[in-house]
């Protein structure tokens, strides 16, 4: 791609603001990138409405208090009724193992652990981002 | 390309997000794509207000733009918002928070919020800029608001792309040799010292003081605002609603 990948990180449901999510976003801006970042206990409307505005290749979900199997999902299935299936859904925060099939079958591309280098999740994001004029 | 291009607009035209949405970045991305859609839409142009907002860094410039949203929403005036922020110098990238500060509008169908990163030439997101904003106007916004930050030299010259444009002071920014130097009081229509409520009668006197001896020949209309409280807002909106009227529209767009 010759232009920036936009990515929007979004914090669905109760939480506040965390470390992880403002780390990212100004790790993915040192990696070249174009971060929204929109705040914290966001609806999923508002997201995927986001998500159209903001024109974005990708989209990191971020949630620390549980509740993902829960909105992960409905993102999802919004953006795919929007027009939106394209967008490469990420999510990172504290995801126990058991879950990670299911939302993985659900469509959510990929989960960083707390365990993830920013430049593990740039390198990922840069090899599966949808191509130009798709 | 033409086709997709004449898809898009259709779509738009139609009231799909995505569509306006993908017209907005080809804008953006791809000049040649820029020229070809600024062409295509250009007869539907000329119908909405469009306001620029300028101003010191975090001097509450998209809060402003929350409340005066507000204030247009009220009227029942839809809204089309442009936020640029600068990309690093060094990796190109961005980051873009000013939609964080209207959350009250993303539900809002009336409201369409767009950020976009400087991209390192202010030549290139002038043009780019300047055709979102014909976007927004031939897709039926009423009024359009572009946030630039940066007062001076530095930043876009969003002074040609607009119809009125606010400049948004914060106390503590500076003392009247930098407004001095900034120049941008002279371009200025409406003046907001923002912040009111932490003392802005310093910043007051020395815009006074520049705008005295300046060469202006109708001194702009500086306004105290709390964008924080939504104190002043409706002033302010009274002002970009005078100020509406001495501007045709035509005149300054360049085109
Ligand atoms: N005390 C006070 N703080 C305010 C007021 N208006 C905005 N703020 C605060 O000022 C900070 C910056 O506000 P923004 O609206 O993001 O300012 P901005 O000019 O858009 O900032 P940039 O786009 O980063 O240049 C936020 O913490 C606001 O809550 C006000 O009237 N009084
Ligand atoms: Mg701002």
């Amino acid at each position: 791609m010759n232009r920036p990948i936009r990515v929007l990180i979004a914090k669905p449901g109760l939480d506040g603001h965390d470390r992880g999510a403002l780390t990212l976003a100004m790790g993915l801006r040192d990696e070249g990138m174009e971060v929204i970042y929109t705040g914290v206990r966001q609806t999923v409307e508002n997201i995927v409405r986001t998500c159209s505005q903001e024109y974005v290749d990708v989209l990191g979900l971020s949630l620390l208090s549980g509740g993902h199997n829960y909105y992960f999902p409905k993102i999802i299935d919004l953006l795919k009724e929007k027009g939106l299936g394209h967008i490469l859904v990420l999510a990172g925060g504290i995801i126990p193992n058991e879950d990670r099939e299911s939302l993985k079958a659900k469509g959510v591309k990929e989960i960083f652990g707390p365990g993830s280098t920013i430049s593990d999740i740039a390198n990922y994001i840069r090899e599966n981002v949808r191509g130009e004029d798709s | 390309m033409k086709q997709d291009i004449d898809k898009l607009i259709a779509g738009a035209l139609s009231g799909e997000e995505n569509s306006l949405s993908c017209l907005l970045a080809m804008v953006e991305n791809d000049d040649t794509s820029a020229s070809r859609i600024l062409n295509a839409i250009s007869p539907s142009l000329g119908k909405a207000y469009r306001i620029g907002i300028t101003g010191s860094p975090g001097s509450g410039k998209s809060t402003l733009i929350d409340k005066l949203v507000g204030i247009m929403r009220g009227k029942g005036l839809t809204v089309g918002v442009i936020c640029v922020d600068p990309s690093s110098p060094v990796t190109g990238g961005a980051v873009l928070g000013d939609r964080i500060r209207m959350e009250q509008h993303y539900s809002d169908d009336g409201v369409f919020i767009r950020s976009m990163a400087s991209r390192g030439s202010y030549g290139g997101i002038s043009k780019a800029v300047g055709v979102s904003v014909a976007l927004f106007d031939a897709f039926g916004k009423d009024v359009i608001i572009v946030e630039t930050v940066g007062i001076g030299q530095e930043g876009i010259d969003i002074t040609r792309i607009v119809d009125t444009t606010l400049l948004v002071l914060a106390p503590g920014w500076g003392d009247s040799m930098q407004l001095m130097k900034a120049g941008i009081l002279e371009v200025a229509d409406i003046i907001a010292i923002n912040k009111a409520d932490l003392g802005a009668d310093e910043l007051a006197d020395s815009i006074r003081d520049i705008l005295t001896l300046s060469s202006r020949k109708s001194v702009p209309p500086v306004i105290q605002t709390q964008a924080l409280n939504n104190i002043g807002i409706e002033d302010l909106y009274h002002e970009l609603e005078n100020q509406r009227g001495k501007h045709h529209h035509n005149e300054k767009n360049g085109r």
